[in-house]
Parts: C-alpha cells; sequence; structure tokens
C-alpha cells in the first residue's frame, strides 16, 4: 500500500483514487472507507464510484464539480473517523455441492487427491471478503480462498453457465449472477438469486461484506429454489465481528 | 398506445436512453445510445426530453409497419428513412400514418442511426435507465435486441409537435477514418515514451470483433515496458486497454465496469460520439489533449446543440393529388 494515495486522471470525467498496487485487505478496506465517506456525503456532480480491490473510480460531472472541489473533499476524508461506523455484514449463501450442481466437483478433488467432502469443507470454511463487484452484473471478486484447493479454469470455457453456479479459477472463487459462457470449475450451485432485477435491492452484494458459503442438501436446494420464486426466500445476514 | 410493428428487425436495432448510472459499483454498465449527440438531436426533433429513450439502429435498419398516426425524427447515421417507398431527409422529423411502412437505406456514412418518436418509446425501466443491456438481459424489450413481430409502444405526446430539419451547416459529418482525441493514462507509467509515440502516430483499423462493448483495433503493436495485466481497477466507455498481443480495445457503452489491463489513455467525452459512428474496416488515430481542450471541445458540442435548438427550420408535409394520382409534397423554409 502507498503512503499516501495517488490521484490518477481517467479522461475528462473521471479520477482513480489509487491506495497501492496490491490484492490486500488493508488496501481495500481504505478504499471501502473512502467509497462510503463519499456516497454519505452525497456530493453533488459525483455521477458513479467504482470502488476496486486496489483503487476508487469516481465519475463525476465537470459542469457541477471541479477537479479542485474534488481534491479538496478527498482531503477531508479521515479513514480513522469511518472504521468506527462501518458495520460490514456477512451474507449466507446456501449452496448444493456437486451432482449437477457442480459438475466438477470431483475432478477439484482428484487434482488435489482429496475426497469431495474435503473439498467442501475447505470451501466453506472461510469467510470470503467481498473485494468488488465487476465483470457481469452482481459479479462477486470474492478473497480468502484456500489455496488447497486452487485449480486452473478449464482449457475450453463452457458456453453456458447456470446463474446460480460456484465455481473456482485458480486461487479465486466465485458465483455466475447470471447465464453466461465461463471457463471456472463449477462445484456447486446456489439457489439464491444474486440478481434480480424486479427486487427491491436488486444486487444482493456489495463491496465490503463478507461471504460465507453454507452446504445445503439436494432437497434444500429444491425447498428454497420455490422459496426463492414465490418471493419468500430471505437470504440470513449478521454482522461481521 | 402501439407505434410499430417490427416486419425486420435489423441488425442490431436496441431501445437506448442515456445511460445508466449510479449502479458501477455493482458491476452493472452504463449502457445508453453509443452517440449522445445525435440520439439528444433525435428527442429534440420531435419535441421530447433529450433523455427519452428511442431505437438505435446499427448498419442495418429495420422495417416498421405504423400502428397509430404519429411523428417522428431520424438522426445519426445517413441511413435515408423511407415512408411507402418516398425518401424523407435524415436530421429531421415527419409524420407517419396508421398503415405506412418505415424503411430504411444502408447507411452512406456512419454506423448507426437514431429513431426517435413524439412521446417516447415505452420500454422496461431496470435499474434507473430503459436502456437495453443484452448481455445483462435488462431494460429495452426484456433486455434484448428488437425481433420480428415485436410491438413498440409509445406514451401519447401531449400534443402532436411541429416538423422540423436541422440545418444542413449543423449536421455533423461522418468520415471513415477520425481523429479522436485523448488524455493519456491513468496506466501510461506502464509504456514507455515510444510505445505511446507510436500509439499517437500510428493508424488503427477497427475489427469485426466491435460491438456496443468495445472496438478491438488492429494495427502496429503497442508494447508495455513489462506486464500488460494491472491489478483490476474501474474502467469508463473511452478507455483504452491494452491487452499482452499489443493491439489495443476502446471500451464503449456496453463495457464492464472493471478491467485488468493498463490503459494508455481515454477517449475525451466529446469525441465518443464520432467514434460511436464507426463501423469495421473504418481507421482511427489518436491525439493526445489536456483536460482543458477536453472541456473546450465539450462546451462547443453543447453550443452546436444550443444552435440546433435554435435554428431548427419547419418542414411541412402535404399530400396532393393530380390527375387521380397522390403525391407528398414537403416544403421547408431556407
Amino acid at each position: 500500500m502507498y503512503e499516501k494515495p495517488r490521484i490518477l486522471m481517467c479522461g475528462d470525467k473521471a479520477i482513480v483514487v489509487e491506495y497501492g498496487n496490491e490484492i490486500s485487505e488493508g488496501c481495500n478496506k481504505q478504499i471501502i472507507s473512502l467509497y462510503r465517506f463519499l456516497v454519505r456525503e452525497k456530493v453533488n456532480g459525483i455521477v458513479s464510484l467504482i470502488p476496486t480491490y486496489r483503487s476508487l473510480l469516481i465519475k463525476f460531472e465537470p459542469t457541477q464539480i471541479s477537479f479542485q472541489q474534488l481534491e479538496d473533499i478527498l482531503s477531508r476524508f479521515n479513514p480513522k473517523e469511518i472504521e468506527k461506523d462501518f458495520n460490514p455484514l456477512v451474507i449466507e449463501i446456501p449452496v448444493a455441492y456437486g451432482e449437477e450442481f457442480g459438475p466438477d466437483l470431483q475432478y477439484v478433488a482428484e487434482f488435489h487427491s482429496l475426497t469431495n467432502e474435503e473439498v467442501i469443507q475447505i470451501h466453506t470454511e472461510p469467510l470470503y471478503r467481498i473485494y468488488m463487484l465487476g465483470f457481469i452484473i452482481g459479479f462477486a471478486y470474492l478473497g480468502n480462498m484456500s489455496e488447497k484447493i486452487a485449480t486452473p479454469r478449464l482449457d475450453k470455457p463452457r458456453t453456458i453457465i447456470p446463474a446460480g453456479s460456484v465455481g473456482i479459477a485458480g486461487a479465486q472463487t466465485g458465483i455466475y449472477p447470471l447465464d453466461s459462457p465461463g471457463g471456472w470449475r463449477l462445484i456447486g450451485k446456489t439457489p439464491v438469486r444474486l440478481y434480480d432485477p424486479q427486487r427491491e435491492r436488486p444486487i444482493l452484494f456489495q463491496a465490503g461484506d463478507y461471504v460465507r458459503f453454507k452446504p445445503i442438501s439436494r432437497e434444500e436446494f429444491f425447498e428454497i429454489e420455490e422459496e426463492v420464486k414465490k418471493g419468500s426466500f430471505q437470504v440470513r445476514t449478521y454482522p461481521y465481528s | 398506445m402501439n407505434v410499430f410493428r417490427v416486419n425486420q428487425p435489423g441488425i442490431f436495432t436496441t431501445i437506448q436512453d442515456l445511460g445508466r448510472f449510479g449502479y458501477e459499483n455493482q458491476g452493472v454498465p452504463v449502457a445508453g445510445a453509443m452517440d449522445e449527440f445525435a440520439f439528444r438531436v433525435a428527442n429534440i426533433l420531435v419535441g421530447n426530453n433529450e433523455n427519452t429513450p428511442a431505437l438505435e439502429i446499427t448498419l442495418l435498419g429495420p422495417t416498421l409497419e405504423v400502428l397509430e398516426d404519429t411523428i417522428v425524427a431520424v438522426t445519426g447515421a445517413k441511413m435515408t428513412p423511407f415512408v411507402n417507398g418516398m425518401k424523407r431527409d435524415c436530421w429531421s422529423s415527419f409524420p407517419l400514418r396508421k398503415g405506412d411502412i418505415l424503411s430504411f437505406d444502408y447507411p452512406s456514412s456512419g454506423a448507426r442511426a437514431y429513431l426517435s418518436v413524439a412521446g417516447g418509446f415505452l420500454g422496461e425501466f431496470a435499474l434507473g435507465s430503459y436502456s437495453t443491456y443484452t448481455r445483462g438481459k435488462i431494460g429495452g424489450i426484456r433486455g434484448r435486441r428488437l425481433e420480428k413481430g415485436d410491438i413498440l409502444s409509445c406514451r401519447f405526446p401531449l400534443q402532436f409537435p411541429k416538423t422540423q430539419i436541422v440545418p444542413n451547416e449543423l449536421i455533423p459529418v461522418y468520415l471513415s477514418e477520425e481523429e479522436v482525441r485523448v488524455i493519456i493514462g491513468p496506466q501510461h507509467d506502464y509504456f514507455s515514451h515510444e510505445a505511446i509515440e507510436k500509439f499517437l502516430n500510428s493508424i488503427f483499423t477497427i475489427t469485426k470483433d466491435s460491438d456496443r462493448m468495445g472496438y478491438k483495433l488492429d494495427g502496429p503493436e503497442i508494447r508495455a515496458t513489462g506486464k500488460h495485466d494491472i491489478i483490476t481497477d474501474g474502467l469508463v466507455p473511452g478507455a483504452i486497454q491494452v491487452p499482452s498481443n499489443g493491439q489495443p480495445i476502446i471500451m464503449m457503452k456496453d463495457a464492464q465496469t472493471t478491467g485488468g489491463y493498463a490503459k494508455i489513455a481515454v477517449t475525451i467525452t466529446a469525441d465518443l460520439s464520432k467514434l460511436a459512428q464507426l463501423k469495421p474496416g473504418d481507421r482511427v488515430r489518436f491525439k493526445s489533449v489536456d483536460i482543458k481542450e477536453a472541456y473546450k471541445a465539450l462546451k462547443d458540442q453543447e453550443r452546436v446543440l444550443k444552435e440546433i435548438y435554435l435554428h431548427l427550420r419547419p418542414i411541412k408535409f402535404y399530400n396532393l393529388k393530380i390527375n387521380g394520382r397522390s403525391f407528398e409534397v414537403s416544403i421547408s423554409q431556407i
């Protein structure tokens, strides 16, 4: 992490506040704090914010706010003050592993000379930090997956991966929010809709929160899927401490 | 009010507005009209608010059957509209009557035309915008391009606006080779001075692998000093990424919100409309400018828009019958 963040121009309507050149929780926490600060300040002229692993992109409307005014606001930010009232959530995502839900579970297990159960246990153990969202609507970049189950991508990507699929690519893990092509090794699937445009909060995840995967049975998967369809399913969340 | 039945959808026709803002932190692309300038003028011509949903027509126009009397306008690429086979002007509004057939010529210049309708098209409103984002299946008509048989609806216009035309001197000219102004950075330090010079002094061709998400370019290789990959950070439309094959990619409106390649430069906002009108095979050169020039260009563009507002000329359409044959005549003020 840099001693002092760098401010970089990104065209004529955006700046990047770069905190470092690394994937680390410390760096990402600073960025999320600054992001929350700016959301709270409701700065007139700021159009959008994109927090990532190592930077915050700020889109602004130059007719409403000048570069100088933006810099002044940024200099008012005191990260220590923010952390006190920042209460990230843990979002529990139920996942059915293996079988038709995770066609590559067996491969991942064999690749590491583990049993299917061991892979599931290793995958469900950590609390995964949501570093950022990007790539496609609602796709979360999670940190903390164990190297013990890190597995290379498929040589030939699948043309269609159903929404809700949980995959592994190298040392990363993630969930596909939409049906899309992809090369990740699929180990399970969640019946929860990460993205639903009809919902009050269409996108379930936000950067700075945490995800915990909870293994469920085949029967539970279909039960929850029914509840999701009816709109009666509530994802379990609790404060991160 | 149903206004059109889609008899032929064209290659890629979608409903767009000025875009989806404030959800980029959750991975939602901006989308919206590729050529905002032409889009805004299309709405001005029919008396709509500038951010009213209109059709973005790419390369090959649709054939639409008119279901209700209305007024429309066509701007952007020179894709001459025809009503029952009779020519209408581009950058102008004109009336349509129930039963008419609206079709389009191939573009003689430019790539994207905009069709606005008095009152605006109705579409799915998702995450603050009507814009169709096909990869995310949201906005417009169930998040997809037009299909044969679709019925397009519009709000009732409060009153039918006058028909009017943009004076010739205020209509942009689209070339097959354009100079696009850029601001160098944010990852210019990944490239040597020579690599940046090469980027600025070369001509690149837009390849077939180009769409609303991004334009892949073909030209001399632009190499980073070290790695081309960066730790993923935010993207804006207009950003120019250089992957490890050295062939730049210009991100466009449907671009993902984050990316992992070094960005050598970002297109200035005022030149995004120019870029939007390039098609595969067309060429682009880049010119480095500073922020002052970028803002001046933006102001100039807004000034042209104001000029258009002020200098729209009325154009009137009449039905004449001569020896039993009917003719449609338009008269515009010079």
